[in-house]
């Protein structure tokens, strides 16, 4: 029963999506449809679990949602408070339901709106996991650790400006789409990372927002196959996704990458996020943009068989290139990190004080001091690296090993 | 339709004087090239002009005012247009040809409209 019930909450709520989408466009209003998809949702969760799964799941829920609607907005009017032409209210009664083409539209409506230049970054990701991923504010706190109140408000607050200040409902022209894709791209992408390592321990909720950040991915790139970036996006996630078996052993630990079994890598999704990658290379006329980079180093990783027979010339390349293109410490350190790999440990320690201070750097200037034999100031920095993170840092335990680790050499080279 | 305040945040200048003209020339020109869309405006006199009123309890309780309520800030209200758009996207392509927008910074709100 309790699984029935999980498939079909499942079912509503990816087809609560594109109901959504269109019903946004037919009221003009994204709280009223979001409200009308609810109600349409909590019909379905009572009536299918008993009468089981109708043959036109989304032909009922659309019929539904609409219905819902126009209850809404006759309850409104009732009170007085919204006055509303009746063309809405006609095109609510209709019986078909709207073709795959229709939807296709309203669903990238959906997806521009939510991430749109003028609304920040935060409220860009709680509004695609409320209303492209179907999530409930409760979840979205989960994922994103903050408060359910804080999250109703910041989707409250969306609303509102998308409302007042009358934020469009359409797909950016051709011509537009580079300067607005970024924001969509980068909204997934902090998606799966969020989802990938999470700051404390498992997550709360039970969702697994690297699926979720992997259909969105799947979804942009289904409806702009011929965009080169968001191709990319996918080409990243699974080649990332395909590691993520070897990342974490039985106990939970994390694995770096010299130590994780490849056998447990995903061929399948390798195999398709290389293809990706060079689909989206052949359709880029510019530069390499920072998801062809990063994927192009997770695809470099990939197709060796294991760590020692990494090609770090190419990964150095493939940095040099992404620092060039979109700086970050988190890439600058993985540079740094490549640059040792060469064996030129002298270049990458000096590098690494030009890079600001984190748990991280700590971390790998630990490891890079052990490589010269600096045993004590290794683990010095490695203690620094635990005293800097949280505590229940994905990492805690394989740098609490490798401080020790650091500290017995430290020992052994003094006698 | 919908009606946008465009609020304009610059240095806190005397937009009489003298070395202000070239720029006051600009923001001339920018109100000629969309005079379709600026339904009003206003330049206002720098902050050490300002007056800042309150009434003390409830209505027709004493009246305090204070001088300039600011502290020196880089960027004060300088002005505001307000502008006609269709959407946000059409207001804000309007305000980003505000001579602020590349000097200070202009902050957009949508205007209630009474039914």
């Amino acid at each position: 029963m309790n699984e029935r019930y999980d498939a079909v909450a499942e079912t509503i709520r990816i087809e609560g999506t594109r109901i959504l989408a269109t019903l946004i466009r037919t009221v003009g209003n994204v709280q009223l449809a979001e409200d009308a998809v609810q109600e349409a949702a909590l019909a379905a969760l009572g009536a299918w679990p008993v009468t089981g799964v109708p043959p036109e799941p989304r032909a009922w829920l659309t019929v539904t949602a609409r219905r819902k609607a126009i209850d809404i907005i006759r309850r409104e009017q009732a009170r007085g408070t919204k006055e509303r032409d009746g063309a809405d209210l006609i095109e609510l009664t209709k019986r078909e339901v709207e073709t795959d083409d229709v939807v296709q539209d309203d669903l990238l409506r959906l997806i521009f709106t939510c991430c749109h230049p003028s609304l920040s970054p935060p409220t860009r990701v709680a509004l695609a996991l409320r209303t492209l991923c179907g999530l409930s504010p409760a979840q979205i706190a989960g994922v994103l650790l903050t408060t359910e109140v804080a999250t109703t408000k910041r989707l409250v607050r969306a609303r509102q400006k998308i409302a007042a200040a009358r934020i469009p409902y359409r797909v950016p022209a051709e011509a537009e789409l580079p300067e607005r894709l970024p924001a969509v791209c980068a909204v997934i992408h902090s998606l799966y990372t969020a989802g990938h390592a999470p700051a404390e321990g498992e997550a709360a909720y039970d969702v697994d927002l690297c699926a979720e950040a992997i259909r969105l991915a799947e979804l942009l790139h289904s409806l702009l196959p011929v965009q080169p970036t968001p191709t990319a996006v996918l080409a990243l996630l699974l080649l990332t996704e395909a590691r993520r078996p070897a990342r974490v052993d039985d106990s939970g630990e994390v694995v770096t990458l010299d130590l994780q079994d490849r056998s447990l890598w995903d061929q399948d999704l390798i195999g398709r996020g290389v293809a990706l990658l060079n689909e989206s290379l052949e359709r880029s006329a510019r530069q390499a943009d920072a998801y062809q980079l990063q994927a192009a180093i997770a695809a470099e990783h990939a197709r060796v068989p294991s760590y020692t027979a990494t090609d770090w010339r190419e990964i150095v390349r493939l940095y040099d290139l992404l620092v060039e293109v979109s700086p970050s410490p988190a890439a600058e350190l993985a540079r740094v990190v490549a640059i040792a790999e060469i064996g030129d440990v002298d270049r990458a320690l000096k590098l690494l004080d030009e890079i600001p201070p984190s748990s991280r750097r700590h971390a790998v200037r630990g490891e890079l001091l052990a490589r010269r034999s600096r045993y004590d100031e290794a683990a010095v920095e490695l203690q620094q690296a635990l005293d800097t993170a949280p505590p229940n840092h994905p990492e805690r335990f394989h740098r609490e090993r490798r401080r020790n680790h650091f500290r017995d050499l430290a020992d052994l080279t003094k006698t | 339709m919908a009606q946008y305040l465009a609020l304009t945040y610059t240095a806190d200048v005397d937009w009489w004087a003298p070395e202000q003209a070239d720029e006051l020339a600009e923001y001339r020109r920018f109100g000629v090239e969309f005079a379709e869309q600026v339904k009003a405006s206003a330049v206002l006199h720098p902050t050490s002009t300002a007056t800042v009123v309150r009434v003390e309890g409830a209505r027709g309780g004493p009246v305090v005012t204070t001088d300039g309520p600011y502290a020196e800030t880089k960027e004060a209200l300088t002005g505001y247009y307000l502008i006609e758009a269709e959407d946000l996207e059409e207001a804000v392509r309007v305000a980003a040809e505000i001579p602020a927008a590349w000097g200070g910074a202009v902050e957009v709100r949508p205007v209630i409209v009474a039914k």
